[in-house]
């Protein structure tokens, strides 16, 4: 079957001026720059075309893709990867600087939720002028207001200006409308995050319902790969401006989680971080031995040296570690406080803390840390999601028969007393 | 909603179906000056009374300057109705291009976000400044009852003078809203030019009183041509035109529709990149 989008060869390129904070030009510059040109071509007519002011970015550089009617594709990958740059040529907000896109079906694109929405007006009146911003006709939404004000519980409020509404009002409207579309591809970004999670989970099922009763075609991204997981069968992964993996969801989501963290390299900071108090600069995982590692054993002690960088010293700095899994749930967290180690007068350049996680509690997974020095209750001084990723295998457990089964993330070592009768005494007696 | 209709992103394409967009999207034209209208009087305590309070003290002050003070004539028309009937063309003249020409600046946001054909912006920006040139319509008819004055036939030509104040107001009101994009200068040039316009433009006076061989130069001015209209249809009688400047200024209208409406398609797939 021929696919309802077919990109080829797609590139973006944006100049980025390195002196002006504002995008848009000047006339005196445009005059000042032309003249100085002209000059600067007099004196060196030798000399390059080069301009220091002004930098090549490309936001996308030769992307192709198909995609066939009904999937519903994720589009991952870090910031600045890109992603947005996509979704914004395929709704035709911006064009690209080559290549081709042959789209089949009426596209509606939902980059921000309530764009075009007015405070002043009220919430009946803005669903009538957002409906049209998005290209529905008055009898469209006249056809569908109910719904939409159902969606989006706001009945007691119709009247009301939406500069009177709830944060929370305000969201589930402006997406109540864009839901309710009926396009044959739909494209949203990363929108559905100023929800709450109980809205979150409403938005993706109206959007998987769209999707599976319409056969309509969804594009969507977001940072939350468990929604990726739960909501999409198709992804692609962006990396700077680049499509480096495509295909099945769970194929692809694995692939980015790895790339993110999974390297034996452990974590090192980009920049120098300077204007950062603390700063986290690099953090590995050592095996017992003191033998970088990423693959443990579940019954490995897993050691983990995280580095400080100290530009300005403060009492009261604690350092945590959170364990997250590959679904993303937080289940471990764990603080110690720095101070004791720097009461010596002379501040230290670096710091390094090490922690040891017990063998035998992790179960075989893959396994995320996030790290960070804060003080607290008071401030955040650094914090790196991801830093690190390692991989725990079952060596030889009771469950080891089960391996790739969901059994839980922890071993707890529970007492079982197997008896005639209930035996409760006994079994707290163990 | 059909799903065989094709389309096709390339770098520098135009677009097939642009027109066609365009009237797909027609109702936004609709909404987006309702909205402006809305909210223009939301919370303001007079409302829309601020439509009729502007061009009345205009009228009056012209009135008293040039009619009492300066003593021009009028060709034998009462003067507040001699101004009034030019005021019309120019306030809706001043007030589209002021208000088209900040269009995309304040709906920047929309614009980043969402697709639709940008020339809704700018014209609905137009369609609202033409619902306040409605409202000072009726304070003319008010004026003429009041003065006992009325038009003859020529009033029946009307619709077709205000075409010619639209295309005026259409074609420099593109032109300032896509040069504002890139060029926030031009931010600055409108009140400027708003207000230099009111003076060489015929609003105060009759443009009668400009001696003959200067006529065909001043009707370079394109305003110069539509008021000029405006006073021939409504005041009637012994009003004449000087169809060489008439003629001259609409040529001149019609060349800024034109080439309005080609610079704004050019530019406007880059507004998203530049706003």
């Amino acid at each position: 079957m021929a696919p309802v989008i077919k990109v080829e060869n797609l590139s973006k390129k944006y100049i980025i001026g390195h002196r002006k904070q504002e995008r848009y030009t000047a006339l005196r510059d445009v005059v000042a720059n032309g003249v100085k040109r002209t000059i600067g071509k007099l004196l060196h007519p030798h000399a390059g075309q080069n301009d220091p002011e002004h930098e090549e970015f490309w936001a996308l550089k030769d992307v192709s893709f198909d995609i066939q009617q009904g999937d519903r594709v994720g589009i991952i990958g870090r910031n600045g990867a890109g992603k947005s740059t996509l979704l914004k040529i395929l709704s035709r907000i911006t064009e690209p600087t080559s290549g081709k896109i042959s789209i089949k079906g009426r596209v509606a694109s939902l980059l921000e939720v309530g764009t075009g929405f007015h405070p002043e007006l009220t919430g009946r009146e803005n669903i009538y002028l957002n409906g049209a911003i998005l290209g529905m006709s008055r009898a469209e939404i006249k056809r569908k207001f109910d719904e939409i004000v159902a969606f989006a519980e706001v009945e007691k409020f119709l009247d009301t200006p939406v500069k009177h509404y709830s944060s929370g009002m305000y969201v589930r409207l402006a997406f109540a409308v864009a839901a309710h579309l009926e396009p044959e591809i739909l494209i949203v970004d990363e929108v559905l995050a100023v929800g709450d999670a109980q809205f979150q989970k409403k938005c993706l099922g109206k959007m998987e319902e769209v999707s599976l009763t319409g056969g309509r075609t969804v594009l969507f991204v977001s940072h939350q790969m468990g929604a990726i997981a739960q909501f999409c069968n198709k992804a692609l992964l962006l990396d700077k401006g680049m499509i480096t993996q495509s295909g099945e969801v769970k194929h692809v989501v694995n692939y980015y989680m790895n790339l993110s963290a999974n390297n034996m390299d452990g974590f090192k900071a980009e920049t120098a971080a300077g204007h950062k108090d603390v700063a986290i600069v690099r953090a590995q995982s050592y095996d017992i031995d003191g033998n970088p590692s990423v693959n443990f054993m579940h019954d490995q002690k897993i050691v983990i040296v995280i580095t400080c960088k100290v530009n300005r010293w403060i009492n009261g700095v604690d350092v945590r570690v959170a364990v997250r899994d590959s679904k993303r749930n937080v289940f471990t967290t764990d603080t110690e406080g720095m101070e004791l180690l720097a009461q010596n007068e002379e501040a230290p350049e670096e710091l390094h803390a090490t922690v040891v996680i017990p063998a035998g509690i992790l179960r075989p997974e893959q396994y995320f840390f996030k790290l960070a020095a804060y003080i607290p209750n008071q401030a955040i001084l650094d914090l790196v999601e991801d830093a690190l990723s390692v991989t725990v295998v079952d060596g030889g457990s009771k469950y080891a028969a089960s391996e790739g089964l969901d059994y839980g993330c922890v071993f707890v070592d529970c007492k079982w007393v197997i008896d005639t009768n209930p035996s409760h005494q006994k079994a707290l007696s163990l | 909603m059909n799903m065989n209709s094709e389309l096709i992103i390339e770098a520098g394409r135009t677009e097939r179906h642009y027109w066609r967009d365009l009237w797909r999207y027609r109702e936004l034209f609709y909404f987006l000056a309702w909205r402006d209208i809305l909210v223009r009087y939301k919370q303001t305590a007079i409302g829309v009374l601020w439509a009729l309070i502007r061009p009345l003290l205009t009228m009056a002050v012209f009135t008293l300057v040039f009619g009492k003070l300066a003593k021009l004539p009028s060709d034998g028309v009462p003067y507040p109705i001699l101004v009034f009937a030019a005021m019309l063309p120019w306030q809706f003249f001043a007030n589209a291009f002021t208000e088209a020409g900040n269009s995309l600046i304040s709906n920047a946001n929309m614009i980043s976000k969402v697709y639709f054909p940008r020339l809704v912006v700018p014209t609905s920006a137009v369609i609202v400044s033409f619902v306040d040139f409605l409202i000072s319509g009726a304070i003319l008819v008010g004026l003429m009852l009041w003065y006992g004055y009325l038009p003859d036939w020529r009033i029946a030509l009307l619709p077709f003078f205000i075409l010619i104040a639209f295309a005026a107001a259409m074609g420099s009101g593109l032109w300032i809203a896509a040069l504002n994009v890139r060029y926030r200068d031009f931010r600055y040039i409108i009140p400027f030019v708003v207000q230099f316009g009111l003076y060489v433009s015929p609003v105060g006076f009759s443009s009668s009183i400009v001696p003959e061989k200067w006529r065909l130069i001043y009707s370079l001015n394109p305003m110069v041509g539509v008021i000029d209209g405006f006073r021939w249809a409504i005041l009637g009688g012994n009003v004449t035109i000087f169809w060489p400047g008439f003629l001259l200024s609409n040529t001149l209208v019609m060349l800024m529709l034109v080439t309005g409406i080609r610079y704004f398609r050019k530019t406007e797939k880059t507004f998203a990149d530049v706003i």
